[in-house]
């Protein structure tokens, strides 16, 4: 080995300690860095373009973060130096984070990162350019990508991310290596909770099998109680769901929590980003701002909002797969099967929609669920979706 | 004329700016007034975005001022190219008598030179003038307004309208001004209809009163509307729901062919059919509960409580349940999930025409 190589350090520290439960990942990833560390004028066969593909909530953002964050590190990613630290949250002047809220990644997104990968690295390392949602690339901001991507300047390093490989352009996935994410063990979620976040264990237990190991959603279950009231109450929902009237009016119910939860998961960030800008502008604490400065202001509430519509889905969304994890449990109590219940606090719930119904409707009633997911994915307006739904999810005494 | 009548309702249904100003306002400027009552001062503010509030305010002012002074010179200047002495040149007391109305455009936009003049006129206006500051919005020139406030200058607040409640306020405030009475429902046809702009929700209003007869009690209803806006697809989707949910399938069918060959988008038909039928559904919960007490808890008005349960005559839940899953799977295919979104839409309104006798 060559000198200067050190050894692989045990994985999950430093600045993988975030990384959950992707052991095998980080250990490729950290491999990647520590052969580019070596000291010289070239880029050590680093590979220029990499795709870190995994579900929603395995961590790709992170993963891709960390591992630009251990490319500039001079330790190969310690996470306390400043390399580390400002890598991690974007403020690094050599890493470049792209992240979207638009359906596609338009050129104009693009165009930028494609002249920023063209420049050396001021101080770091190496240039890092972290596209967070490569799915969202359509063709001709795809083309303009691939031409980047095939012939990079050699300490310019490009890291897309997507839920899966099929998701991304053939061209660009053929020039990426490629890692994949698993969903994390819940036990890891849970300790990453307990140890990031000071969290009960009890709840953070609770909130990683809950949130089927969705990093995110389960920080926020574990965080906030006001996210568990409202799980709670959407996994009540299926009680109330006796007449049509009654499944319109729940759908309405879940239309709301899941704008409130969309709320309070952007409102924060809304107001912290709109405060940075107006410091960036000068513009701090002025009482009137001057035109340039509106319309930049004006341009960033337009993608807040956004934001806005696209989290109110995805809460959506993750209230459905919440109602279908009640469903999966009424079905493992309908065939006597010795699995822990998703839901296990709800237990009685569980049982007694379980003697309410057979097997075959509980499989309908996750059909219906499936298929509401599905419509909302292909933009059927949310709420008669979920009216759609709830009243296929109504228990009929008889029909 | 029936408009002194219409102003003076005009003042309790009034737009949404000027009453809520009128409302918030202290004494230092005791002074906001409507539109149409706006009349002659040595200063007057005519200040925000709404273009047609603004034309209003000025044509009743030079109405007025015409009232009192035949021989009145009505004079405009842009505050943004202003030259200096074009002010105290226009004020000025002219030789042969008669007074002066100088219309200021674009206050918002006002150069330096233009500020230094209105504030130097401000404290020492001439008798016999008029000037009319219009200042469209924004935060430039607003230390000119506040000077000109604190002389207790008359000012018209031309907020846009935006909420479809206020529109429906609006409307029917048009509607008391030329003397005519419509229904609620018609109102609110009408600003579904042609709502999004103003000035041509102002000129529907205005045709509807010409276009109807004001004899007998001479209320304009809903159906008139419809008729003559039910080109509209707002209007011709909730014409097409009332049909489908009444179980006429042949009208709700042939309306909405002639909507869909008349250029219509599926997805606001769909959408409305998703209301009529969500209205249905939520008022079967509330039995025979008054629509006024139960409506805030259905998000709904109580006239929509009230029609949606004399409408509920005929249904049942299976058959409600079928009608939401026709919309539902009508608005996956006209989204782009079917082959043949225009029969989707029709097979969703034969169902729920067909769904009411379940
Ligand atoms: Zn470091």
């Amino acid at each position: 080995m060559t000198a200067g190589v050190s050894e692989p350090a045990t994985v999950a520290e430093g600045v993988w300690t975030d990384v959950v439960g992707q052991v095998a990942a980080v250990r490729t990833l950290d491999r990647a860095v520590r052969a580019a560390s070596v000291p010289g004028p070239g880029p050590g066969g680093m590979t220029h373009a990499w795709l870190i593909t995994g579900p929603p909530g395995s961590g790709r953002s992170t993963a891709a973060r960390s591992f630009a964050a251990a490319l500039q590190c001079a330790r190969q990613g310690c996470g306390e130096c400043h390399e580390c630290r400002t890598a991690l949250t974007g403020a690094h002047p050599d890493v470049t984070l792209l992240a979207t809220e638009h359906v596609f990644l338009r050129v104009e997104d693009v165009r930028p990162l494609v002249s920023v990968a063209q420049q050396r690295p001021s101080l770091g390392r190496w240039r890092v350019i972290v596209i967070e949602d490569a799915d969202r690339l359509n063709d001709t901001s795809g083309n303009l990508l691939l031409k980047a991507v095939e012939e990079p300047p050699p300490r310019t390093v490009w890291v897309l991310c997507a839920p899966s490989p099929d998701d991304v352009l053939v061209t660009i996935r053929s020039r990426c290596r490629h890692v994949g994410l698993r969903i994390p063990p819940a036990a890891d979620v849970s300790a990453l909770l307990q140890r990031r976040h000071g969290v009960d264990p009890a709840i953070a237990a609770f909130a990683a099998r809950a949130a089927g190991s969705h990093v995110g959603m389960a920080r926020r279950l574990a965080v906030d109680e006001n996210a568990r009231i409202r799980r709670r109450e959407v996994l009540r929902l299926p009680e109330r769901l006796t007449s049509v009237g009654n499944a319109v009016l729940a759908a309405a119910d879940l239309m709301k929590v899941a704008t409130e939860e969309a709320k309070s998961a952007t409102t924060e960030r809304d107001a912290a980003e709109r405060a940075d800008l107006l410091r960036s502008l000068g513009a701090e604490g002025a009482t009137s701002l001057p035109p340039a400065v509106r319309a930049q202001v004006r341009q960033l509430e337009e993608n807040q909002k956004r934001r806005a519509t696209r989290a109110q889905r995805d809460v959506l969304d993750r209230s459905l797969i919440d109602v279908l994890s009640l469903f999966r449990d009424v079905l493992v109590v309908q065939f006597g099967a010795e699995v822990e219940l998703v839901n296990a606090e709800l237990g009685e719930d569980v049982e007694r929609l379980a003697r309410a119904s057979a097997p075959e409707d509980t499989v309908r009633r996750m059909d219906a669920i499936g298929r509401a997911r599905r419509r909302i994915a292909a933009n059927v307006a949310p709420l008669l979706a979920v009216e759609a739904l709830m009243v296929e999810l109504r228990f009929v005494r008889a029909r | 004329m029936a408009a002194t009548t219409g102003r003076s309702a005009g003042r309790t249904g009034g737009t949404r700016g000027s009453t809520s100003s009128a409302r918030g306002s202290t004494v230092k400027r005791a002074t906001t007034v409507l539109p149409e009552d706006l009349s002659p001062a040595p200063v007057v503010l005519v200040v925000g975005g709404e273009s047609l509030f603004a034309e209003r305010a000025t044509a009743a002012l030079v109405r007025r001022a015409r009232e009192a002074d035949p021989e009145v010179s009505i004079e405009h200047l842009e505050a943004a190219g202003y030259e200096s002495g074009q002010l105290e040149l226009l004020t000025s007391p002219s030789l042969f008598g008669g007074g002066t109305v100088v219309l200021v455009n674009g206050v918002e936009a006002a150069n330096d030179a233009f500020a230094t003049a209105a504030t130097r006129y401000l404290s020492a206006p001439t008798a016999g003038a008029c000037v009319v500051l219009r200042h469209s919005g924004g935060q430039r020139a607003r230390g000119l307004l506040e000077a000109a406030r604190k002389t207790g200058a008359p000012e018209v607040s031309c907020q846009p309208i935006t909420k479809d409640d206020e529109k429906v306020d609006f409307a029917a405030n048009e509607f008391r001004l030329l003397g005519r009475k419509a229904s609620p429902q018609a109102v609110r046809a009408l600003v579904d209809a042609v709502g999004s702009d103003l000035r041509e929700l102002a000129a529907a209003c205005g045709q509807l009163a010409q276009d109807t007869s004001a004899d007998g009690d001479g209320r304009i209803e809903a159906d008139v509307v419809e008729q003559r806006f039910g080109g509209r697809v707002e209007v011709t989707g909730f014409r097409v729901a009332d049909a489908a949910v009444a179980g006429r399938a042949d009208q709700a069918l042939s309306l909405l062919r002639h909507a869909l060959a008349t250029g219509a988008d599926p997805v606001p038909l769909v959408a409305a059919l998703a209301a009529k039928v969500r209205a249905l559904a939520k008022v079967s919960t509330v039995g025979r509960a008054r629509g006024a007490d139960v409506a805030a808890d259905l998000g709904m008005a109580p006239w929509q409580v009230d029609r949606a349960r004399r409408e509920l005559a005929g249904w049942s839940d299976p058959g409600l349940a079928d009608a939401i899953r026709a919309v539902a799977q009508a608005d996956a295919a006209v989204k782009g999930g079917g082959r043949d979104p225009v029969y989707a839409v029709e097979r969703a309104v034969l169902t729920i025409a067909h769904a009411r006798a379940t």
